[in-house]
Order: C-alpha cells, then sequence, then structure tokens
C-alpha cells in the first residue's frame, strides 16, 4: 500500500494555478526523484505535502486514511520530515543541539526539568553512526563541512519515526564529493524503509539515487516513471517542454 | 589517515586550556585581577574592605541588568529602554510607598511596570516585526517622561511606613557583611546562568540568535519567547531600580540616565556578540566589574575623572579586538 497518496490535488494562488490536478503516490522505501523547471509548481506540491499550505482541490491520504493538515508541526506528527534548502541549522549550536532543536530531551519532574545533555549527545551520535556520517554531536555547526551539516539536518528527521523525507534541493550548493555524501545518506535512510522525495535540478543525482522520477511543468504531471525506464535525455526534454508528455 | 587529522582535532577542543584561552570573558577576567593586583600595590586606598565594599556594591546595578540584557543580545536583539525603566520603576516604587502603601505593594506596582513595558517592547518586536533599537528607543524616552509625570519631576526620598524596611533591603549587609545588593547580583548571575545553560527555553533563546529562520521552522516558538526576553529584560531593570532607590535613599527623574550604555558596554565586554547566539551571565557579571574597577582606579590614582570614557571606551574596544583576532586566525 502506498505510504502517501494524492489524488487530484491543486493550488491556486489567485489567478494563478500552481498546482494543476496532480495524483501520485509513494511507496514506502522509495527515492523519487521530482524535477521541473523554475516555477514548475515542485516546491507548491512539496509545501502541501509539508502542511505549509491547504490544497484548493483534491485529497492526500497516508496508509489509507485522509491526510489534513493546518500547519508543519501536524504534518510532522504523522511523519512527515522535511530538510529545508538552507537545512534550517543554527551555526553557534552542537550538531546534538540542532538535530534536537525544537524537540529537546528533558530530564527531572514536573516545572524542574532540565536539559538532558548526555541523551542527546548519545542518540545523536548514534543517528549519525546509523548514517555512516563522520558528524560528531559535541561539534559546533560553524566548523562543519557541506556535507555534515547535511547528515545534521537528515539527522534531525530520523528522530521521529519519519516515513517520508521530503528532501529540497539538498545538493545544490555543495561540492562534488559532498554530494556523494548526500547521495549516501538518502540511502540510508531508504533502507531504513523510509521513504524520499528528493527535489532537485540536477539531474546526474536524480539518476544515481532515486528509484522513480516525476516531472512537473506548470503545475501539471507530465511524466512518472521508473529511473530505469526513463533517460536523461527524455527528462530533460519533458522539463523544458520539448517532448509535451508520457 | 582520518584518524590522524582528526585526532589533534579532538584534543584541541576537549582541551580546557584551550577553550579557555580561546574566550574572551577569560581574558576580561585577567584583566580585572591584574588591575585589581596592580592597584593594591599602586594604592593604599584600593584593597581597603571599605573601598571594596563599594567597588562591589557598584557593580551590581550595571551588573543586574546586564544580565537581561544578556538574553536580549542573545536573539540579537538591543534594549535601550532600560536606563530609564530602571528610573520608572523606582519612581513607582517611590511613589506608591509615599502615598503610604506598603514595600510589598510598592514591590509588586514596580515589578509590574516594569514587566508591562518589557511585554510591550517585545510584543512590537515580535509581533509586529518593529526593530528592537526603534521600539527601546521609543521606550527610553515615553519610560523616562512616565517617571516625571508620576512624580511631577520631584525627588522623592520619603517612603512612607515601611522607610527603614526599604532602606535595609538596598543598603544593607545581612550576611558576612557582604552589600545586600552583591547577594542580589548573585543569585540572579546563578539563575539567568541556569536558564541559559540548563532549559529548553535557554536553548531556544541561542538558536534564536543562531538562525531565526530555522529556530521558526524547527517549532521553537521565536515570538513568545522574544517577548519573554524584553520582559526579562525590563525585570532586570526594575529589580536593579528597587535595589538602588533603597541604597540611595532617593529617586530622582535622570536616575539610569545614559546607563542602558554602560550596560551594553558590560555585556559586549564580558563576551556577548551583538550580531546574537553568544552570551555568558559571567560574562555580563565580569564586564560590568572591568568598568567599574576602571572607574574606581582613575579616581584613586589622581587621574582626572574626564578621562573615565576614554578608558572605557579603550575597553570595548580591545576586548572586541580579541574577538576579532581569533576570527581572523581561524578564517587563515
Amino acid at each position: 500500500m502506498a505510504v502517501l497518496e494524492l489524488t487530484n490535488i491543486s493550488r491556486h494562488f489567485g489567478a494563478i494555478q500552481a498546482v494543476n490536478d496532480v495524483s501520485l503516490s509513494i511507496e514506502p522505501g522509495q527515492v523519487v526523484g521530482l524535477m521541473g523547471d523554475n516555477g514548475a509548481g515542485k516546491s507548491t506540491l512539496v509545501k502541501m505535502i509539508a502542511g505549509n499550505f491547504r490544497p484548493s482541490h483534491g485529497t492526500m491520504h497516508m496508509d489509507g486514511k485522509e491526510l489534513i493538515l493546518h500547519k508543519p508541526a501536524e504534518a510532522r506528527q504523522h511523519g512527515i520530515e522535511i530538510v529545508h534548502q538552507d537545512l534550517a541549522l543554527c551555526n553557534n549550536l552542537t550538531a546534538a543541539a540542532n538535530v534536537y532543536l525544537g524537540r529537546e530531551l528533558r530530564r527531572g519532574v514536573g516545572p524542574f526539568r532540565i536539559l538532558d545533555y548526555a541523551a542527546m549527545y548519545k542518540r545523536a551520535g548514534q543517528l549519525f553512526a546509523e548514517l555512516k556520517s563522520e558528524t560528531r554531536p559535541r561539534d559546533l555547526v560553524k566548523q562543519m563541512s557541506g556535507g555534515q551539516r547535511q547528515a545534521v539536518a537528515i539527522a534531525r528527521t530520523m528522530l521521529s519515526q519519519a516515513k517520508i523525507v521530503l528532501m529540497d534541493e539538498p545538493t545544490a550548493a555543495i561540492s562534488v564529493r559532498q554530494v556523494a555524501e548526500v547521495l549516501n545518506l538518502i540511502r540510508h535512510l531508504r533502507d531504513q524503509g523510509i521513504s524520499v522525495v528528493l527535489i532537485s535540478h540536477r539531474m546526474p543525482d536524480v539518476f544515481t539515487v532515486a528509484d522513480r522520477v516525476i516531472v512537473m511543468r506548470r503545475g501539471r504531471k507530465v511524466a512518472d516513471k521508473t529511473i530505469a525506464s526513463s533517460s536523461p535525455e527524455e527528462v530533460t526534454g519533458l522539463i523544458t517542454g520539448a517532448i509535451e508528455q508520457v | 589517515m582520518a584518524l590522524t587529522i582528526d585526532q589533534p582535532i579532538e584534543h584541541k577542543q576537549q582541551s580546557l586550556a584551550a577553550r579557555l584561552f580561546a574566550s574572551q570573558t577569560f581574558w576580561v577576567v585577567i584583566a580585572v585581577i591584574l588591575a585589581c593586583v596592580f592597584l593594591s600595590f599602586a594604592t593604599d586606598a584600593f584593597a581597603t574592605s571599605k573601598n571594596l565594599y563599594n567597588i562591589t556594591r557598584n557593580i551590581t546595578f550595571v551588573a543586574i541588568i546586564a544580565l537581561g540584557m544578556t538574553f536580549v543580545i542573545i536573539t540579537g536583539g538591543i534594549d535601550l529602554s532600560v536606563g530609564s525603566v530602571l528610573c520608572l520603576s523606582s519612581m513607582i516604587l517611590a511613589v506608591t510607598m509615599h502615598a503610604g502603601y506598603s514595600i510589598e505593594v510598592g514591590i509588586l506596582a514596580s515589578i509590574a511596570t516594569a514587566l508591562a513595558i518589557g511585554a510591550f517592547n517585545g510584543i512590537l518586536i515580535a509581533y509586529l516585526g518593529f526593530p528592537p533599537f526603534v521600539v527601546t528607543l521609543g521606550m527610553l524616552s515615553i519610560a523616562r517622561s512616565l517617571a516625571m509625570v508620576a512624580s511631577n519631576n520631584t525627588v522623592v526620598f520619603q517612603f512612607g511606613p515601611d522607610h527603614a524596611k526599604l532602606l535595609a533591603l538596598g543598603g544593607g549587609a545581612w550576611v558576612f557583611g557582604i552589600a545586600n545588593p552583591v547577594l542580589y547580583m548573585i543569585l540572579l548571575a546563578l539563575i539567568t546562568g541556569f536558564i541559559l545553560r540548563w532549559t529548553k527555553f535557554g536553548r531556544h533563546i541561542f538558536a534564536i540568535g543562531g538562525n531565526e529562520h530555522a529556530a521558526t521552522l524547527t517549532g521553537v516558538p521565536v515570538r513568545q519567547i522574544k517577548v519573554a526576553v524584553y520582559m526579562i529584560s525590563a525585570l532586570s531593570a526594575g529589580i536593579a531600580g528597587i535595589i538602588q532607590t533603597g541604597w540611595l535613599g532617593a529617586v530622582t527623574t535622570n536616575l539610569g540616565t545614559g546607563m542602558e550604555l554602560q550596560v551594553i558596554a558590560a555585556t559586549v565586554i564580558g563576551g556577548a556578540n551583538l550580531a546574537g547566539g553568544v552570551g555568558t551571565a559571567f560574562g555580563a557579571i565580569v564586564g560590568a566589574a572591568l568598568i567599574e574597577v576602571i572607574r574606581n582606579s582613575l579616581g584613586l590614582l589622581g587621574i582626572n575623572a574626564f578621562w573615565q570614557g576614554v578608558f572605557i571606551g579603550g575597553a570595548i574596544l580591545l576586548a572586541v579586538l580579541f574577538d576579532r583576532i581569533r576570527n581572523f586566525r581561524r578564517s587563515d
């Protein structure tokens, strides 16, 4: 059964139709590349899944139950996590503090509860180990490389039992070596049965790591096929409009 | 290979000495200690119990507000209204007690006033998006003006039935001959340090100063916390005002004039970063101490008081210079 299913989803902002009648389903443990030019509707679509916007039309189902989100926190409760394009990290805090930002662990009773540094360091360290990242929980984020910063942002999504991780352009601003590191992180998420929606402009990344590619153009879904049955040339054609639809 | 590189890095970060030497607060502490040692030998008057009593007590008023200001500065904000809020709180206390109410009622009214002003500042900043500089600059003017209105611009020096209690509260020395204000300062510093290090609230304050957008995205209640820090800052000014009233035994409407700059100076000398994300309770106290020791020593050494500003300004620049040097080294 699909972990997330979108049926005839549309969203307009005034007269502008940002997303137009899109249906798609995402299977558990699947990496889906979501591609399209600027303004194709990728971000709007993802923001509806993340609870930032509500769809104007259409329905979303998660594990067969209807999913209605009013704000991002509700998406999180349902196991939908997002890795923002700018990673949303605080440079002045440690890796562990960033992983737990907004969901700090505390110990003690009633109002006398203090931050549980030991537990947070320990769990963050485990998450980095699971991700096969060399990131250390006590290091400050400002001292980290792009790949390590990605690991921190991704570890954050693994704190709770995430079902879907939405990643917004995770490889846009990092070096070639770090791109490989991030793609590995994505594979580790997939291996744990987490579905990943990878929004990207970079054709090689999607073709390296994704199982399926969805292409959007002008608010519509123009292609939804397995990586094996597609090619970078075809996807480029779909993005630019040289190929109308498949 | 990776291991051989990692080990020395880890060693460097773990080493307490290295962390100390990299801390601006540490160097300011050294400066304060050196100044004290030098003054003990250079002058007869410095190391007397009377002078030390005066210095420690004089530190407190700036230090207590600097503790509150530290919260605001860590979030990347600024509060210019603290000097005026100190004056208004003192005046509300004085006027209430002068009218015959008890010290409890006076303190309650004074604290409530401070909190209301802090909430007003905070709401304008957090919910309406006003720049902190502008809001608190406006409040600097408003609060002092209200103090003049409340007292009809007179000096209040009679505090009704609880007059003696108030004077004992601020002017007494209940424990080991340490001035009461110093005890309050130590207590408040411990509370501040605890909040910053051990509470979720403290963690979120640092997060807001580090990356406000990230804090919002990860579900930190940014707006509520911002209102809270301006209330804390105003509260600290109110507390300092109450203590200072008890110590001085009189309130005038020019009380605390220009104090906001001393407070900000103390915070910055102590290692807080005006860009946000960095600051400690200990740093605020040490910064206030350095300023007071400089002031005191110039007097004792017979240097014209007009030079005070030069030395204090120099200390601010020197303290921040350390920070810059550290950053230059890192970027190399």
